[in-house]
């Protein structure tokens, strides 16, 4: 593997694991925080998922680079910069609605990244994908049931929902964002080209979000940065909540 | 390459003769949150390699982030060790995906008698996941007058579902 090829492949590890680290951190806010008992679990369960997958993920990233990383040093001692998630799955819980919204956008994502990734011709991301993409299936799932539920419900969940989708609606373009280094990537056969999946996309969630009476926002304007470290504010939060006892406790085991 | 990865993708995995004496030790160690299942019957056993001087025990992940893993891995050892494998390793795989076709008839049994209702389809079944849940039986009653209350429950595996006769809520063993 040439160096480029080893950077590129380290990057992807990080993009991967990182988004289901993120993600997965956000949901985990919801503990003892979901609106009933049952959206408490089942909030915590798919975060449970992630951030399983983000260990695998973080492993084999550290494992790329080949300077002896592990998957908690990947996680704890990074800096917002160093991050490679999508600025989706940093974005604020909200509401539940705005956090339905969320998984909505990701989860469909998700599903076609996996089924492309299931094919990659390197080992660990097709193990990887075709384990993920078991458990998406069932995320997605559930976002799309709440969004008809919430969409097509009374007036004040149907308010909700609009707004959690109009409000994350520009950071759903940074989901689709690829670097040079992917296309190398790509053309390897290693992993599939996201930009292409944007179109389908569209259709799968404009037709969740028709279905369930929702407007498709129009608004074409989407922000752009995580591919090179640049992210919300929200991130900076996360990581400072998430890696605080870690830091204050370099090295310590529980 | 990972290690993750050495073994083949085969969906069942092989039992070399030599190793018919280290499959039954595993046979004793339950899975901590289904007591009733042992580790080979759940499918979570992958693969044992045994040479002169080393033995390894391969095992996979139900869901990814299944937290019974380390246990578990420590009371294979645990076993092994007490029947004279002192160095047994325990290395995890995960190609494979596990599935729950992995489970028995017998073992979707054990699960009804302990009071979880085993899967009710196969993977293989597209409708599984586009969520056209086929009918699950009460596991106390056997009705088939059931409801999901979510696809989410006690543990990774697992989703809740009530008896409309009985009325007694109960745990799904949900198919993946
Ligand atoms: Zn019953």
């Amino acid at each position: 593997m040439s160096v480029n090829s080893q950077q590129a492949l380290f990057e992807y590890a990080l993009r991967l694991g990182d988004n289901a680290l993120i993600l997965g951190h956000r949901l985990s806010e919801w503990t003892a925080n979901g609106p009933i008992l049952e959206e408490d679990i089942a909030l915590t369960n798919i975060a449970l998922d992630l951030v399983g997958q983000s260990r695998m993920l973080l492993s084999y990233a550290g494992e790329i680079e080949g300077k002896g990383r592990t998957e908690d040093d990947l996680a704890y001692y990074r800096q917002s910069a160093e991050f490679r998630n999508a600025l989706l799955t940093e974005t604020d819980n909200g509401d539940f609605a705005q956090t339905i919204a969320r998984q909505l956008f990701y989860s469909v994502f998700a599903d076609q990244l996996l089924q492309g990734l299931q094919k990659s011709t390197d080992a660990t991301f097709a193990g990887y994908a075709a384990k993920a993409i078991k458990e998406n299936a069932y995320h997605l799932r559930h976002a799309a049931e709440w969004t008809l539920r919430l969409g097509d419900g009374t007036d004040e969940s149907k308010r909700r929902m609009q707004e959690g989708v109009d409000k994350l609606w520009m950071f759903t373009g940074d989901l689709f964002a690829t670097t040079e280094a992917d296309m190398q990537l790509v053309s390897a056969g290693i992993v599939p080209d996201v930009s292409t999946f944007r179109e389908a996309w569209l259709k799968r969630v404009s037709d969740v979000l028709t279905e369930a009476t929702l407007t498709v926002p129009e608004s074409n304007w989407f922000q752009s940065g995580s591919r090179n470290g640049i992210h919300t504010e929200a991130l900076s939060y996360l990581l400072g909540e998430m890696q605080s006892l870690a830091r204050a406790y370099p090295g310590a085991n529980w | 390459m990972s290690e993750l990865f050495r073994l083949p993708a085969n969906d069942l995995p092989v039992r070399h003769p030599d190793t018919t004496a280290i499959w039954e030790i595993l046979e004793t160690v339950c899975d901590p949150e289904i007591p009733v299942l042992n580790v080979v019957e759940m499918g979570i056993v992958r693969g044992v390699e045994k040479n002169t001087d080393s033995l390894t025990v391969f095992i996979t992940p139900t869901y990814s982030g299944c937290p019974a893993m380390d246990v578990i891995a420590d009371e294979i050892k645990a076993a092994l060790k007490r029947n004279g494998f002192e160095n047994g390793v325990v290395k995890h795989q995960l190609s494979p995906a596990w599935t729950t076709d992995w489970l028995t008839p017998a073992a979707h049994e054990k699960l009804n008698v302990y009071g979880i209702a085993p899967p009710a389809h196969t993977t293989a079944e597209k409708n599984v996941l586009l969520g056209k849940n086929k009918m699950v039986k009460c596991p106390r009653c056997r009705s088939e007058h059931t409801v999901m209350v979510s696809n989410f429950g006690s543990t990774a595996c697992k989703a809740l579902w009530k008896c409309e006769d009985c009325k007694e809520p109960f745990d799904y063993f949900k198919c993946i």
